[in-house]
């Protein structure tokens, strides 16, 4: 029988549909796995944003990577509490989207004090340009040194 | 009971989403076209978890999408403030503050109700609102204390806009049996807090407080505004013409 380490396994190389370097498990969003048997499993994933479109794309990724290996009745169910804030990002992944040019949460909620690296040049002379971006969990930035433009992961708890 | 309470939160936030999504492509910038639009998305995604659970609870067994898109307009439970028209940025920011900050007054009490699921979508949504709230409230300011015509515009929409936010502290039948229960929230509790933070916004955004205290009223009880219909015609022609379609 499949392991739940195995099911962990599968699930570590699935990733965010709209941040493709980040697995959801660096994300943070699988809360629960259950072997019930030979091809019965069960998930439990939490959403990031309530209305982030990209929720139904993981759970049908997850769906087809688990059935890939064997899994034929699996159920994904979704859990609200704890809710996901970014302080469930794992420091993997915080690596990850620097290095993909998104700078990651800084430690405060305010935009104006938050503390954001360029992901380009690490400058931390960067300036808000969008409170909201490409998707709900981004703002844009801009550096002031090598005046590149950027997403910011915003920080969300 | 608890059926017709979720229904009420969910309206709120299904209505005034379909509201902003209407601007989608539509926006005075880009940016804030993205930001109307991610408020938009925030919103509908509250309304689903909210739909969700009350689905839970529905003699008739209807789904989601039933739910939200196929009940005759009496049934929206919406106040009315959140049904009205976009007419122009200023009116769109006056409505999206006096809802925000209604919005989040109400789920931060809502984090304490005795029913665990709602205490816990409330915890997830009140994440969301506080980033509406600080973007509206910033615009009130920027608008109001901005030009003479921005600030003309933003008057208007007040003056426009303040016979509606009173329903929002309306109690009705229901919601008084589940607050005293600890289920719901006592929104009638929750004005005075609204009007301070409020004329502190107007105030600093050099913007009149209207004199008028009369307010208009119908919304919870299902007699909404002539532009009801209007949205629901665009809302539910889909799956009144096409009945259980999906993506």
């Amino acid at each position: 029988m499949t392991t739940i380490e195995q099911v962990y396994e599968i699930l570590s190389k699935v990733t965010d549909p709209e941040i493709p370097v980040l697995t959801l498990d660096d994300l943070g969003v699988i809360r629960d796995v259950n072997v019930i048997s030979d091809d019965e499993v069960e998930v439990k994933i939490t959403l990031t944003y309530s209305g982030c479109p990209a929720t139904d794309v993981m759970a049908g990724d997850i769906r087809a990577a688990l059935f890939v290996a064997g899994f034929t009745k699996i159920n994904i169910t979704h859990v609200i509490s704890p809710a996901w804030t970014t302080d469930w990002l794992s420091p993997k992944g915080r690596e990850k989207l620097k290095k993909y040019g998104i700078a990651p949460p800084a430690a405060t909620l305010s935009l104006q004090e938050a503390i954001v690296e360029c992901p380009q040049c690490g400058s931390k002379q960067t300036k808000i340009i969008s409170e909201f971006g490409s998707t709900s969990c981004k703002a844009l930035f801009q550096c002031e040194n090598c005046l590149e433009p950027f997403d910011y992961f915003k920080c969300h708890r | 009971m608890l059926f017709k309470y979720l229904l009420q939160l969910a309206d709120n936030q299904l209505i005034l989403s379909q509201r902003l999504s209407e601007l989608c492509g539509h926006g005075p910038a880009l940016e804030q076209d993205i930001a109307i639009t991610n408020i938009s998305l925030d919103l509908i995604g509250q309304a689903r978890l909210l739909f969700q659970y009350a689905t839970k609870h529905d003699d008739q067994k209807r789904n989601e999408d039933q739910l939200a898109l196929v009940r005759p307009e009496n049934e929206y439970r919406n106040v009315l403030l959140v049904e009205q028209p976009n007419v122009d940025f200023a009116h769109v920011i006056v409505r999206q503050y006096f809802y925000d900050e209604f919005n989040f007054l109400n789920y931060s009490a809502l984090v304490n109700s005795k029913d665990e699921e709602l205490a816990a979508i409330a915890t997830k949504s009140l994440m969301e609102v506080k980033y509406h709230l600080r973007f509206s409230r910033n615009w009130m300011l920027r608008l109001g204390d901005g030009t003479a015509i921005s600030n003309q515009k933003m008057q208007d929409a007040i003056d426009d806009l303040w016979a509606y936010p009173g329903e929002l502290f309306e109690m009705t039948a229901d919601e008084q049996v589940l607050a005293k229960a600890g289920v719901a929230v006592d929104v009638s509790t929750l004005q005075e807090n609204w009007k301070e933070a409020v004329l502190a916004t107007l105030q600093e955004a050099t913007l009149a407080i209207p004199e008028g205290t009369w307010h208009q009223t119908g919304g919870k009880k299902g007699i909404h505004s002539e532009y009801m219909g209007h949205i629901l015609a665009e809302m539910q022609f889909l799956q009144r013409a096409y009945p259980n379609q999906t993506w």
